[in-house]
């Protein structure tokens, strides 16, 4: 019987969709219990969130000051614990999940799945290694715990609305380090869509050539409602901050409609968007690789063509 | 103080990755090898800090086969001081890494580890953080900023909100992201140089590391395509075709 301890993501006092995503895999698991655990300084709106996620047997919540910002440190030894009599342990495989669950595994001493895409049983798991260029088959070790990451793109996120899980407040007696700090979070301010959820989003590579141009794209993305992503290329020009990078050591995203505008289609910016429903690839290069994986290609100078797109749409 | 970075050697990022017919793995022989792009950013990082006069000595560390040494001497070029070849002949999951990183810092004990945020062959993205866990010490992964200033590090890292500034007190680990630095080449007179720079080898099994890992790949696929779609000739096309999908 499989009891699985999922680890909620949250910014702001808000849930963040990651969870339910991680939630999504656990039902694959056909776990018993699904319980999901909210670290915060302040709990109860995150929690209320949760508990409304269908499949939810129950939220835990732990409120500590010392939890106001998601240090690995700080809130592994607290999940650790928590994690005792769990089977499984499930982590949104996103920067934060990234960070704590390695350090919750070490901490229970087994290994961990990165980036699961999809569960075969209940200790087996696909996921992608090179790039996302093969996929293994992994198999862990049924006498110790699982503790994986949930690779948030390869899951829809479970449904809410019909959930009403029963919310209980945990004291988790284990010391606390404090050899780290936060110090502060620099959040690109933006009324658009989140690029990790959003279903439309719109990416510049290096094609577009400044940030002053890179205003085409964001005009462009505001037009059909679109999240805005960019190439490695483009992040390290400075056209844009580094947290729209999209690819394998960016963001992995699955929209609907994914246009690559000024994007060459590497490997490793594809392996970013390889889930994507439909790819659009603008380009003045009718070889480039982008093309190969594109369900729709036009071959043009961006410049020209985006506001004829435009011009169409109006 | 010294600063521990590990270099480990991975197929190059430009290789093609084919895997094998009979799914038991993907075709490593024959391919380049060089050092994980997140590791000499990692080493150009402990180089700076030694050339600040922060750190003294830097040490490269590397888990793997006997003739591993040759990719060592290359972080030897760049410019390590010297480095630990902790000799296996089996690939080592993350949580044996970080065990074998802590057996060293113990010997070692230095101010500063730095790891790769990933290896691009595993992509596990875990040896940093079991490290820091193991050692019960800070993690500051995915860094793109690293300052030092007495025994704290205030590192900036990428997060998916942007960047977050963190403060931790040294000894501590961190992960590099691609964004922290670009890592110098090496040239010619320090490959000499480093042919007379020190190698030390451990044998892994002196090393007393538990390594019964939990986790058996059982099978390698590739991954499903995407097909090729259509080329369409102007905006109006590309429009209509996406207002027909719904899309628009
Ligand atoms: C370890 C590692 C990790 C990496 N991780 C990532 C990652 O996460 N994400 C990522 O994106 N990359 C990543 N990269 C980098 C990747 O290999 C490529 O270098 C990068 O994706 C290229 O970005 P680009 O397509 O914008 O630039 P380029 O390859 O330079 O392509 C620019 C394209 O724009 C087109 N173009 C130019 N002008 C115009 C115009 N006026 N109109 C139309 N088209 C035009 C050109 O034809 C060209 O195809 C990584 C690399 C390494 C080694
Ligand atoms: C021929 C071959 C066969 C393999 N077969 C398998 C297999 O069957 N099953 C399997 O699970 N894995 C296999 N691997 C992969 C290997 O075991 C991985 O190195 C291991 O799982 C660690 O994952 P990672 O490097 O992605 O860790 P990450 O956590 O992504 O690594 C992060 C950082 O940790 C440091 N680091 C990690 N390992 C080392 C090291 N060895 N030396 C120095 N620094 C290091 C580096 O700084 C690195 O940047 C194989 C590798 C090779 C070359």
């Amino acid at each position: 019987m499989s009891k699985i301890l999922v680890i909620a993501e949250h910014l702001d006092g808000k849930l963040n969709s990651s969870t339910a995503r991680a939630v999504s895999a656990a039902i694959a698991v056909k776990g018993e219990v699904i319980d999901v655990l909210v670290l915060a300084d302040s709990v109860d709106a995150i929690a209320t969130e949760a508990a409304k996620i269908n499949g939810v047997s129950r939220v835990l919540t732990v409120a500590r000051s010392e939890n106001a910002h998601a240090l690995a440190a700080v809130l592994a030894p607290q999940i650790a614990k928590t994690a005792a009599g769990y089977s499984h342990v499930f982590v949104p495989s996103t920067t934060f999940g990234k960070d704590v669950a390695p350090r919750v595994a070490a901490l229970l001493g087994v290994a961990q799945v990165s980036d699961v895409m999809s569960v075969e049983g209940t200790h087996t798991f696909r996921r992608p290694i090179y790039a996302g260029n093969a996929i293994i088959t992994v198999e862990a070790d049924a006498a110790h715990t699982v503790v994986a990451t949930i690779r948030s793109a390869s899951w829809g996120a479970a449904a809410t609305g019909t959930g009403s899980a029963p919310i209980e407040a945990l004291t988790v007696d284990v010391a606390l380090p404090t050899h780290t700090r936060f110090v502060e979070l620099k959040q690109g301010s933006s009324d658009r869509p989140d690029l990790q959820s959003a279903s439309k989003v719109v990416s510049g590579g290096r094609g577009v050539g400044s940030k002053e141009n890179f205003d085409i794209i964001f005009k462009f993305a505001d037009r059909i409602g679109a999240a805005v992503g960019a190439s490695r290329a483009a992040v390290d020009a400075g056209y844009v901050p580094s947290d729209l990078q999209v690819g394998q050591t960016g963001k992995i995203i699955a929209p609907e409609l994914y246009v690559a505008i000024g994007i060459s289609g590497a490997i490793q910016h594809l392996t970013g968007i390889k889930d994507a429903g439909t790819i659009v690839a603008i380009n003045k290069d009718g070889e480039a690789p982008i093309f190969e994986v594109a369900d729709f290609g036009l071959v043009g100078d961006l410049f020209k063509l985006i506001p004829e797109l435009e011009a169409q749409l109006r | 103080m010294k600063i521990l970075v590990g270099y480990k050697r991975v197929v190059d990022y430009n290789v093609r990755i084919q895997v094998k017919s009979d799914g038991t793995g993907v075709v490593t022989d024959g391919v380049k090898l060089s050092a994980n792009p997140f590791d000499d950013i990692a080493l150009e990082e402990a180089l700076r800090l030694r050339e600040k006069g922060v750190a003294e000595e830097v040490i490269v560390v590397g888990i793997g086969p006997a003739d591993l040494t040759a990719h060592l001497r290359n972080g030897l070029a760049m410019g390590a001081n010297r480095a630990i070849h902790v000799l296996t002949a089996d690939a080592t999951q993350p949580l044996t890494a970080a065990r074998v990183f802590l057996k060293l810092i113990e010997k070692e004990q230095p101010g500063l580890v730095i790891l790769g945020k990933q290896a691009i062959d595993d992509d596990a993205n875990q040896t940093g953080q079991m490290l820091a866990a193991l050692w019960d010490r800070p993690q500051a992964t995915f860094a793109s900023k690293v300052e030092i200033a007495g025994d704290k590090a205030t590192v900036t890292r990428e997060v998916d909100a942007g960047l977050e500034v963190i403060e931790a007190a040294l000894p501590a680990v961190i992960t590099t992201d691609l964004r922290l630095n670009e890592p110098r080449f090496i040239k010619l007179p320090d490959i000499m140089k480093a042919k007379s720079k020190p190698i030390e080898t451990i044998e892994f099994g002196s090393l007393d590391v538990e390594a019964h890992d939990h986790l058996k790949t059982t099978h390698y696929a590739a991954p499903a395509k995407r097909s090729k779609g259509v080329m369409v000739k102007d905006a109006a096309e590309l429009v209509a075709a996406l207002k027909q999908k719904g899309l628009l």
